[in-house]
């Protein structure tokens, strides 16, 4: 099954539920700002399921993004606070000693499933403990306020912001930016290089992409390092937002929400197909979701359970579309 | 079967075609691939419903809308694929689904008993109490068969049932299949390999393109007429004339000492041109000499190409010293079934592909995929089909067009035309010539005693994870081969 008539079909879903809820909501739900409300909600979500589609692809799973979140964010405030360093020299230190963090959990994560065959579900299910600890232990337990208000304009600034003025359109949020560059690095990675073709090869047929001479086990192992290096740039972003690095930050249903995105947006959970851009549609799809159930005043405790259900059928629907084009 | 039509959008895969089988009867169901053999027996499965036409068991007019309804009515069916549960022993999996029962509990040593009744009946020789996983291929079928008569079958399907089997094995199904005839079960055989015709049936019928094209006792039925009906043209011979090697060809590849798991000490050297096949019995060690040399498992010993040793024996290592590895199993090992042909044929090369970060530079890609395609003739509408969605002779050609993109010095070929139709094996056996012209180094590994004498220059027979005797092309004979495999005094 194409991965592209997957996406295609996300995208109709997509495009019906939004003009339903815009008429529901009396068209507020199309404005422009609501729309760029929704893609900044969803700009961590999404980075931290690009970083997991890579794992999934594999036919892994990194359950530590969330922790890594946590303890990528504490240490690049406390590195901030501690470092003589301003403006953009403190920013690039801190955001590639965060992003050096989250590549090693993700290397330590990829060591025990390469070397000794153990289900990764089982080694980042010991470093999500590993590393929420860690977050905790380094920070005494409390949150960490920045010092330096460096980072304020990534966090919460606004992209070419004049020119959106101009055109009467909202400004384009920084973090928004980020996803944008992190989607299309990632697409691009998986789509046209040597190392995506490997790891949906190895996702694929592992064996078959093992006797083809591709380097299995480091292209598994840069899956979680990628997964480690996402969770570290939603880490970083997180604590720009708040301008302080908190060992709370990911210990809601990040993970989770992450692995909906990728489910969502058409990538197999038993490896070897899937697309960026379709997880980039699935953390769309998601955001959108809650962002109508609230124009639309549902209560929060049943939107969980709509967003489960949704998730639930999105799935259902791809399955027996794939069935259905099998058959014929 | 009477008058069985049935179509998919796009393709009328049987038009009004009938079969019959006798009680105590072996009719063999032959054609290429795609003839429709196989969706005419989903039909009496139950896996697929027909269009048109009736199916009449014992006399009576049956409706077959489910594979539970055949089962009641006691057909059988053996699939080419396995389907037993690797972890079970025998008796589990003969019995799955319809375990016997003690109150809520399974009865564990009823079951046993009745298996150990059934294998002694059929002389089935079976460990009951091992995991089938554990098993060779040749006794996974036979647990299979197993299952089938545990239910009592009136009419048996047997789809390739040999395409595993080693020559001895084979025998037994064969005693095996004498049983049945004598219970009076109707028995349709399915079959790509034409010698076992007349040993095993009694008559044959030829599908080609949906329709059924001729029916006769196997004794009025020759070869040749049997393959010209199913490919609608004369055939040639089944092989091709193989060049001649000369006597002062290099030596391409040089295996020496080379001892690993199921390989003891295997030496043996292949010159520019040569086509050496490597026979024996299934779990001989054949496939395992194989995947030694190509670096897929650990091995002792030393392998060199041109004269120069292999330092680091990893795929990559074997690729890049020119040595191409053609798995048996193109499913499991050779296709990544998910990803397009110009992926898969492309994916042991990618190194002349990727420039500068890993950026794969797709119109060469392309390109090389499309010549690829032209030059094996892979039947796909284009290179960016999806290899799920091709035929098995097909497939197969794509995962020779994977290793013939690095133009390999040394060829390993393992069961190279199982389980694909006539054309496609004809097609395999001129592209062999072809390379052995052009000084590939050729060993190949096959089960099928014909193409094992008809595609070698010299044949090593293999047993117990050596090479125990070697027949130059005038010498060996099907009973020498044989006899050497099986450990009988030559």
């Amino acid at each position: 099954m194409n991965p592209r008539l997957r996406l295609i079909g996300t995208i109709l879903v997509l495009l019906a539920l939004v003009i339903g809820v815009n008429i529901a909501a009396h068209g507020s739900f199309l404005e422009p700002s609501n729309i760029v409300r929704v893609l900044r909600q969803i700009t961590y979500n999404c980075i931290l399921g690009v970083g997991e589609t890579f794992t999934i692809l594999t036919a892994g799973i990194d359950l530590s993004i969330g922790s890594l979140v946590s303890l990528t964010g504490v240490v690049m405030a406390l590195l901030a606070n501690s470092l003589h360093l301003t403006g953009f020299a403190l920013v690039s230190v801190v955001l590639l000693a965060g992003i050096a963090l989250g590549a090693g959990a993700g290397y330590v994560n990829a060591l025990p499933v390469v070397r000794l065959n153990l289900p990764p579900f089982i080694t980042t299910l010991a470093m999500m403990q590993v590393a929420l600890g860690l977050s905790y232990i380094v920070s005494h337990g409390r949150p960490v306020p920045l010092n330096s208000n460096a980072f304020n304009s990534i966090g919460i600034g606004s992209f070419l912001g004049g020119l959106s003025a101009k055109l009467h359109l909202p400004a384009l949020p920084i973090p928004v930016l980020w996803m944008a560059v992190v989607v299309i690095i990632c697409s691009l990675l998986l789509e046209k290089t040597r190392f995506g073709r490997s790891i949906l090869a190895l996702g694929g047929n592992e064996e078959a992409a093992r006797l083809a001479g591709i380097a299995v086990h480091r292209v598994k192992t840069m899956a979680y390092v990628i997964s480690g290096i996402c969770a570290a740039i939603a880490g970083f972003l997180y604590m720009a937002l708040f301008s302080t690095g908190s060992p709370q930050t990911g210990t809601g249903d990040e993970m989770l929400n992450a692995i909906a995105a990728v489910v969502v947006g058409g990538t197999s959970l038993a490896g070897g197909r899937g697309t960026i851009v379709g997880t980039f549609f699935g953390a769309l799809l998601i955001g959108l979701l809650d962002n109508a159930m609230n124009l639309l005043n549902i209560d929060s405790y049943l939107q969980k359970v709509v967003l489960g259900a949704v998730i639930l059928l999105a799935v259902a629907l791809d399955e027996i579309r794939k069935r259905y084009l099998a058959a014929r | 079967m009477r008058a069985i039509g049935k179509s998919f959008p796009g393709v009328r895969a049987l038009a009004d075609v009938s079969i019959f089988v006798r009680s105590g009867e072996v009719l063999a169901l032959v054609g290429e691939n795609g003839a429709g053999k196989s969706t005419l027996m989903k039909i009496l499965s139950g896996a697929q419903p027909a269009d048109t036409g009736e199916i009449f068991i014992d006399g009576e007019r049956v409706r077959i809308a489910s594979p539970r309804d055949a089962e009641r009515l006691g057909i059988g069916m053996i699939y080419q694929e396995f389907t037993l549960v690797p972890q079970f022993d025998a008796v589990a999996n003969i019995f799955l689904g319809k375990e016997p029962q003690r109150g809520p509990f399974l009865d564990d040593a009823g079951a046993r008993a009745r298996a150990a009744e059934l294998v002694a009946e059929f002389g089935i020789d079976i460990p009951l109490d091992r995991p089938v996983g554990e098993l060779s291929v040749g006794i996974q079928q036979l647990v299979e068969i197993a299952k089938a008569l545990a239910k009592n079958v009136r009419v048996l399907v047997m789809d390739e049932p040999t395409a595993a089997l080693s020559e001895r094995e084979i025998d037994r199904l064969f005693e095996i299949v004498a049983t049945l005839k004598g219970k009076g079960v109707g028995i349709v055989y399915i079959s790509h390999r034409m010698e076992e015709l007349a040993r095993v049936a009694d008559r044959v019928t030829v599908l080609r393109d949906g329709t059924s094209i001729d029916t006769r006792a196997v004794t009025a039925f020759p070869i040749d007429e049997i393959l010209q009906a199913m490919v609608g043209r004369p055939v040639d011979a089944r092989f091709p004339d193989l060049p001649a090697v000369a006597a002062d060809a290099p030596i391409r590849l040089a295996v020496a000492g080379l001892s690993g798991r199921d390989v003891r000490n295997v030496g043996f050297e292949v010159r520019a041109g040569e086509i050496v096949g490597l026979g024996g019995l299934v779990g001989a060690g054949r496939t395992e000499i194989l995947r030694a040399i190509a670096g897929a498992d650990p091995a002792a010993g030393s392998v060199a190409v041109d004269g120069k040793a292999l330092r680091a024996r990893t795929p990559a290592g074997t690729i890049a010293a020119g040595i191409a590895f053609v798995t048996e199993d193109r499913k499991a090992q050779g296709l990544v079934l998910g990803m397009s042909v110009l992926a898969n044929t492309t994916l042991a090369h990618l190194d002349r592909f990727a420039r500068a970060f890993g950026w794969l530079d797709a119109p060469a890609e392309e390109r090389a995929s499309e010549e690829m395609i032209e030059r094996l003739r892979i039947r796909t509408p284009d290179a960016a089909q999806l290899v799920a969605n091709l035929s098995g002779g097909t497939q197969q050609k794509v995962v020779l067009a994977k290793w013939l993109l690095g133009e390999p010095r040394v060829l390993l070929l393992d069961e190279p035309t199982r389980g694909i139709d006539v054309g496609a094996k004809a097609e395999i056996y001129e592209l062999m010539v072809g390379l052995a012209k052009q000084g590939v180094a050729i060993v190949m590994v096959s089960s099928e005693l014909p193409e094992l004498l008809g595609m070698s220059h010299r044949i090593c027979v293999v047993r117990q994870g050596g090479i125990v005797a070697e027949f130059s092309r005038a010498e060996a004979s099907p009973t020498n081969v044989i006899a050497a495999a099986s450990g009988a005094a030559a």
